[in-house]
């Protein structure tokens, strides 16, 4: 009860006109990094650190974790208006909020996920009010063993997900894989796949390839149309936000359980991005629309956005308790901290309750707030798609390169991007899956690199993958999901014949 | 087409195998090398696209012909393929501002029939926007290009 | 909008200073463009904190008329950024922020380059390291400890930022002095490390003190000594009973390993001695701040302050140094 007093202030402190003001700024501002492409939040929150040094830490904490809310909601603009996705835990949005918009339904999509990642971020901003203690010491059990059996519940969650021909999922999945392992090897510190180029040393960033794939290749089928978008008999409708909030209460299942994985993976600090993907991959398998899923389905979208902003708020959670960041952005507003003069870390909450009272009320206020403004831009978004392609489409190609170029600052990548836009292209035409390849490109070093540790330590022994419960039962539980269609097919089998068998059997007894 | 693509990505995935091979690939004492993932994902790669090749060959004939892209539809991608090509030769010379605005102009002008001073203005118009959002208020530099055609400005 | 308004009065002050100065010897040469601060690694990591420490300190103290523009390229173990520094040549506009990796990249990945291919401006202080130990385990110095890992080769796990960077080759430097072996486990960050000792899925870590300082108050982890030739400058306490002054050098506790990390500022090649000058200067007023000596205290770095020749052949031992212990490892990369 002490926790609601102190949050109590915190709300007083934020409150200030001054706090408050910047907290609007903060939004904003974060908005607009979101929705342009490579510029992120992270790099968005870096660029404006030092501009907070004049001001005291609770005010300057405020401001740049609402830069993070703000490009969180913002993210998603992009991707569902442009099959663009700016951060990496977007791109799981673009699955079907894409199509959505395509259908002329961009109001209903930009409602759904902004809501969405409200619904996500509130929750854990509640969990973090009352248990960040405990959950603090959970995320100290993540050793190498655990990360890797949560990149294999990923992947396992979403295998299954594409149609079509089993040899292209497959080839497709492991060119993302193969991909993921060009640059250096963090395990051994050896160059790889390199080929000797130095162009080739840092790797292909993730981004280049989806801002490559998904923005330039949709770029190009919709040329083949003519000079068109699909999206662009979009009816603005002002009343879209009340009309798409009365649907969504019937999916609060997928929203429950998204957030619960959202949560876990930002606390383990597996991150926003697996969230994201795990959250979609779950939704799909246990959805009885499951099979519509990729075509615009309004629970494919809620299932990853929640997920995402739930893991992507929870994630500050060990950067508080423990001072280790849980995502790119925590990792520099934790410099911010030391920067200010505070130190991370199991006592901050002792000696600076100020402090991290006012960010945590600056969490609830700062998504309230958020909602407000992105909700209310709804309309304006969604006209975006009805500026003629003629203009938009150059802009957006134009878009793209910038924001393949200030992922790394090289011109190189933008070259790469250009090359991912004709593959994603031909892929496309030829029904070559791409969500594997990127779910692949994404998490595939990440997972490799904690698999090859955790057979350092074990000395080359799988046993380590069921060493101990939380090990194990990661483990098991991703098997679950690898071999789900087989295990629901034979539960189908099992429960309902039983009924007709068991008349039939009886006169054998 | 099919045929093509499954051709190149056999390569793709036989010049993996190649650089594993030189990396190592087994599983040495302390857990797999450097060279072990992308040795067997590279492997699965060529199966994979071997299955896919001699499917496109053999069988599904019929659907070679109606599967990839026609002529003029061709013609309309490379209409927006190429002149991006150019636009990102034009940022690695000139810069991504002056290449940019170069780009919407004549795209407008060419591809939507726009009036000559309509795509300027507009081409000007974004791209000064994106000049003061970026070097100006977020302080991102871009690329400027081999030669620098922006450098009055001061960024 | 407001850069705009501040070059305007620049060049107004700008006139009347040449005005006032026309009779006076050539002006000091100043940049006359925003300055390009390049961070050789990802952001949120020690080196990437000092250069945005730099960037606000110099824009809160108006100590240049052009801002300083932090820019991260990490790509290749931080060989990108080198290489486009290397490539800058005469280019007196930017400058690069260094951490081990200036050493260790070009030779455990053949990245070419090389520190003499840049410009050395200063050293601005060096990073300690020191060895840390759960709190929970019974080892109160490095000789108990190191005995234990002697008695069993192989099962130890030492924890580290990245591969045959400097947390690898401290190791290695470990285990040539004393003969011991551990399983050296390469993971993402200083801050990762710190955590994964806490969680018990290491044994140590190298960690620098900024790193785990934070667990170290907790009570969670145990330093057991300092990789430096003297004691740490910092007597102020930072847990309840001991001051980073109180912790022991791993030499005077009998474990002759020294180890720290350089943080300097270099300048691309073919650059005049008055634009380093301009350099060292503002560097010399960044540090006379008071946000410094905070920051300072609060990483607990080794402060020495280096330039010039004296600077150079701190760097020409350093690379020896870095290339006989990594040869010794066998962390060279393959020709």
């Amino acid at each position: 009860m002490q926790d609601l007093a102190y949050l109590f202030h915190g709300f007083a402190v934020v409150l200030t006109p001054f706090n408050f003001g910047l907290m609007l700024l903060g939004i904003v501002l974060g908005v607009i990094i979101g929705v342009l492409p490579g510029l992120g939040a992270a790099n968005g929150i870096a660029i404006l650190l030092p501009l907070t040094f004049t001001m005291p830490p609770t005010s300057a904490i405020i401001m740049l974790s609402c830069i993070y809310w703000g490009a969180l909601f913002g993210g998603a603009i992009a991707s569902i208006l442009f099959n663009i996705p700016g951060e990496p835990w977007s791109v799981a949005t673009t699955f079907d909020g894409y199509p959505l918009a395509q259908q002329g339904r961009a109001g209903e999509a930009l409602t759904t996920s902004f809501t969405s990642s409200f619904v996500g971020a509130f929750f854990a901003v509640v969990m973090i009010t009352f248990l960040a203690p405990i959950i603090a010491r959970f995320a100290l059990r993540f050793g190498p063993a655990e990360y890797f059996s949560v990149y294999l519940l990923t992947f396992c969650s979403f295998v299954g997900m594409g149609k079509g021909s089993p040899a292209k999922i497959l080839a497709s999945m492991m060119i993302g894989f193969a991909l993921s392992t060009v640059g250096i090897d963090i395990v051994t510190g050896q160059l790889r796949m390199t080929f000797g180029l130095v162009s080739l040393l840092k790797g292909f960033d993730f981004l280049i390839a989806v801002i490559g794939l998904f923005g330039i290749g949709e770029i190009l089928l919709s040329m083949e149309e003519g000079l068109a978008f699909s999206g662009a008999t979009a009816r603005i409708n002002p009343k879209v936000v009340l009309e798409t909030w009365k649907k969504l209460p019937r999916y609060w299942l997928t929203f429950l359980r998204s957030t619960v994985i959202g949560i876990w993976m930002g606390v383990t600090p597996g991150g926003a991005t697996p969230a994201s993907f795990m959250s979609y991959g779950a939704a799909k398998k246990f959805s009885k629309d499951g099979d519509k899923f990729g075509t615009g389905v309004v629970e494919g979208l809620v299932a990853p956005e929640t997920a995402a902003h739930a893991a992507g708020t929870s994630a500050l959670l060990p950067m508080i308790t423990l001072g280790i960041p849980g995502s790119p952005t925590a990792a520099v507003l934790l410099g911010g901290l030391l920067i200010w003069g505070l130190q991370p870390g199991p006592l901050l909450f002792q000696e600076k309750p100020d402090f991290v009272w006012g960010l945590i009320a600056s969490m609830y206020l700062g998504n309230v707030v958020g909602l407000a403004v992105v909700l209310s831009l709804v309309p304006a978004f969604a006209a975006i798609l009805r500026i003629p392609f003629a203009i938009i489409a150059p802009v957006i190609v134009v878009i793209c390169a910038i924001g393949a170029y200030t992922v790394n600052n090289s011109m190189h990548d933008i070259w790469f991007m250009l090359g991912f836009g004709v593959v994603g292209y031909v892929f496309k035409k030829l029904n070559y899956p791409m969500a594997p390849l990127v779910l692949a490109l994404v998490l595939g070093n990440a997972a490799e690199s904690s698999f090859r540790q955790a057979m350092l330590s074990s000395q080359g022994s799988l046993g380590i993958l069921f060493s101990n419960g939380l090990v194990g039962g990661i483990t098991t539980l991703a098997l679950v999901m690898l071999f789900w269609p087989l295990i629901s097919k034979g539960l189908r089998g099992v429960l309902p014949s039983r009924a007709p068998k068991t008349p039939a059997e009886q006169p054998v007894d | 087409m099919e045929a093509v693509v499954a051709a190149l990505v056999f390569a793709f995935g036989a010049t993996f195998v190649y650089q594993s091979v030189k990396l190592g690939f087994r599983w040495g004492a302390e857990g797999p090398q450097s060279g072990f993932f992308p040795f067997y994902v590279a492997l699965i790669i060529c199966g994979s696209s071997l299955t896919v090749f001699v499917n496109a060959l053999r069988g599904k004939a019929g659907r070679r012909d109606e599967s990839f892209v026609e002529r003029g539809q061709l013609w309309k991608v490379m209409q927006v393929l190429i002149p991006a090509a150019i636009f990102v030769l034009g940022v690695e010379l000139i810069g991504i501002y002056v290449s940019s605005a170069i780009y919407i102009a004549l795209f407008m002008r060419f591809l939507g029939k726009y009036s000559w001073v309509k795509s300027v203005l507009i081409a000007v118009i974004i791209c000064v926007a994106l000049f003061f959002m970026f070097e100006v208020w977020f302080q991102v530099p871009l690329y400027k290009g081999t030669w620098d055609l922006t450098s009055w400005t001061g960024y | 909008m407001s850069s705009i308004r501040r070059r305007a009065l620049g060049v107004a002050l700008g006139v009347v200073a040449l005005a006032a100065v026309a009779s006076a010897p050539v002006a000091a040469w100043e940049p006359t463009k925003p300055i390009q601060f390049i961070v050789p690694a990802g952001t949120g990591g020690g080196a990437d904190q000092m250069a945005r420490f730099i960037q606000g300190v110099v824009s809160k103290h108006k100590l240049t008329k052009e801002p300083i523009i932090v820019v991260n390229e990490s790509g290749g173990a931080g060989a990108q950024g080198f290489l486009d520094v290397k490539g800058a040549k005469g280019d007196p506009n930017t400058i690069i922020i260094t951490l081990s990796n200036l050493f260790t990249t070009p030779l455990a990945t053949g990245a070419p380059f090389n520190w003499k291919d840049f410009t050395p401006v200063a050293m601005l202080a060096l990073d300690e390291f020191v060895l840390w130990v759960n709190s929970s385990e019974p080892y109160k110095t490095p000789t108990e400890y190191i005995n234990a890992v002697k008695a069993k080769p192989n099962t130890f796990k030492m924890g580290g930022t990245g591969s045959k960077q400097e947390d690898q080759i401290i190791t290695a430097e470990i285990e040539q002095q004393t003969g011991a072996k551990f399983i050296y486990i390469p993971l993402k960050g200083g801050g990762d490390v710190a955590v994964q000792l806490v969680g018990n899925h290491i044994n140590s870590s190298v960690n620098n003190p900024i790193e785990a300082v934070a667990q170290w108050r907790a009570g969670s982890l145990r330093p057991l000594c300092v990789f430096d030739s003297k004691r740490m400058d910092y007597p102020a306490k930072v847990t309840q009973t001991t001051s980073w002054h109180d912790i022991p050098t791993c030499k005077e506790s009998g474990l002759d390993v020294e180890y720290l990390m350089l943080r300097g500022i270099f300048m691309p090649g073919g650059v005049s001695q008055d634009q380093v000058n301009f350099y060292i200067d503002l560097l010399k007023k960044v540090r006379e701040t008071p946000e410094w000596k905070d920051f300072t205290e609060k990483a607990a770095f080794n402060q020495s302050f280096m330039t010039g020749p004296e600077f150079v052949k701190w760097l020409t031992d350093a690379e020896t140094k870095h290339k006989s212990l990594m040869e010794k490892a066998g962390f060279l990369a393959k020709k």
